[in-house]
């Protein structure tokens, strides 16, 4: 059978069953649930899931757009390489984000070679057929897509193959969210697919030092509606545990092999995250082995830290689960996707983008 | 970019999946997912690389597992 078919678990009944029990567990006060993941947030948009929500549940998206939270300084690095000559290799969206001296589409008009890749090891291909040249793969993405720049660097890469690493782990940013004051988050919505990497256990520090509900959430609009009623049902109960709620994909443990990949290949540091600063120990780095495919230091690249943020953006309150897109004056005017300001509106996974797409706010 | 999508396997040589992707053939490395891949096996896969081998009959355990708990309110 067709895998999708296979794991597409939609039904109507069961969503109205779903929607009465949430109505049934609403709770007494404002509650505030944030979750990090682009794909979430499609799937809330793309099925109108906060129209099924109590009066006083909001469910916001934090810092969950790799594109949206990759640093202009990374972004200058990469014009840099480019310029001098590079050919760089990166996801698509990454090519249109604003915010340094010219995007990297804007490079590519103006002649350097910026090609858009879907892997780490397509990059490793664009090295193989142009050994001539240096390729600069500028990787980001979360715990999801860092193990596949790892293997790769492990599989004998060709000399002329470089990492531009921008790889940044999401545990880290869920403990500078509730350590920011003001504080308005009841609970997380944990992400599907970075969990499967890292396990449900990765969580549990977390929750129970911060006392917070942390639900690990799936993909489908049933599993969201599932996860959000386990948050209710624990912060009804006072409650403030881990809970897998996708446990067809995660275990409490993980994917140790993507776990042992990511430790063979990275060591843990602090990162700039854009629109929220520093965090520490929530940035991958090259370890010393693999000195000879670092970007930044073979080429001698630092990058300067370019504008945060254009005037009258809201990303930052964005990234921060602090605003929702239609909070921000220049929302559907200014800023669309054909003419984004800020980096929410150019990744495919940034809050602002993914509204404009499924029709503002979806609240009926 | 956190889009993982699920697939079947067609066919494995060495570290390399062949798989349906809804249709269309696609590749998919299988270095970070650490079990064996068979043909007809089915795969979480995320930018190129297998995160998860998924089982069918996990689909029925996740149905399972969202009746229990909409059974509470039924009553
Ligand atoms: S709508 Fe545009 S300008 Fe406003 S917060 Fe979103 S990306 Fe920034």
């Amino acid at each position: 059978m067709e895998a999708g078919a296979l794991f597409t678990l939609r039904d109507q009944a069961r969503a109205e069953r779903f929607q009465k029990l949430l109505l049934a567990w609403a709770p007494d006060r404002p509650v505030k649930i944030v979750h990090v993941c682009g794909t979430h947030e499609i799937t809330i948009a793309q099925h109108g899931l906060r129209s099924l929500l109590p009066e006083n549940v909001e469910v916001l998206e934090g810092p969950g757009c790799p594109v949206c939270v990759t640093s202009t300084q990374d972004f200058d690095c990469a014009l840099q390489l480019a310029e001098r000559g590079a050919i760089l290799c990166t996801f698509g969206d990454m090519t249109r984000v604003p915010g340094t001296r010219m995007t990297l589409e804007e490079a590519r008009a103006e002649g350097a070679d910026v090609r858009v890749v879907l892997s780490a090891a397509d990059a490793v291909e664009v090295a193989r057929r142009n050994p001539q040249k240096p390729v600069v793969f500028f990787a980001v993405g979360f715990e999801t897509t860092a193990p596949g720049t790892a293997a790769v660097l492990l599989d004998h890469p060709p000399d002329n193959f470089y990492v531009l690493v921008s790889h940044k782990l999401i545990p880290p940013a869920l403990e500078a969210l509730l350590s920011t004051p003001p504080v308005e988050i009841s609970a997380f919505l944990a992400p599907g697919h970075v969990s499967t990497v890292i396990g449900a256990g990765a969580y549990r520090g977390i929750a129970a030092r911060f006392h917070v509900p942390i639900v690990v959430a799936g993909f489908e609009p049933l599993d969201i509606l599932f996860a959000i009623a386990l948050v209710l049902r624990q912060l009804k109960e006072g409650r403030a545990e881990v809970e897998n709620a996708y446990p067809r994909s995660v275990t409490e443990a993980g994917n140790l092999r993507a776990q042992a990949l990511l430790r063979e290949v990275f060591a843990v540091g602090p990162a700039l995250w854009r629109g929220i600063g520093e965090i520490p120990g929530s940035g991958l780095y090259l370890r010393e082995e693999f000195a000879k495919h670092d970007a930044k230091r073979e080429f001698g690249v630092e990058g300067r830290v370019g504008e945060e943020k254009p005037p009258g953006c809201r990303c930052s309150d964005v990234l921060m689960a602090r605003a929702v897109p239609t909070d921000c004056p220049f929302y559907g005017h200014a800023c669309t996707p054909l003419t984004p300001i800020g980096p929410c509106m150019v990744g495919a996974e940034g809050a602002c983008n993914i509204w404009y797409r499924y029709g503002g706010r979806p609240r009926l | 970019m956190c889009l993982a999508i699920p697939v079947r396997v067609v066919a494995v040589e060495g570290n390399v999946a062949t798989v349906d992707m809804g249709g269309s053939r696609a590749k998919a490395r299988l270095d970070a997912l650490g079990e064996p891949v068979q043909v007809g096996d089915y795969l979480l896969v995320h930018a190129g690389f297998a995160i998860r081998r998924l089982d069918p009959q996990d689909a029925e355990e996740t149905l399972r597992l969202w009746d229990e708990l909409l059974s509470l309110t039924d009553t």
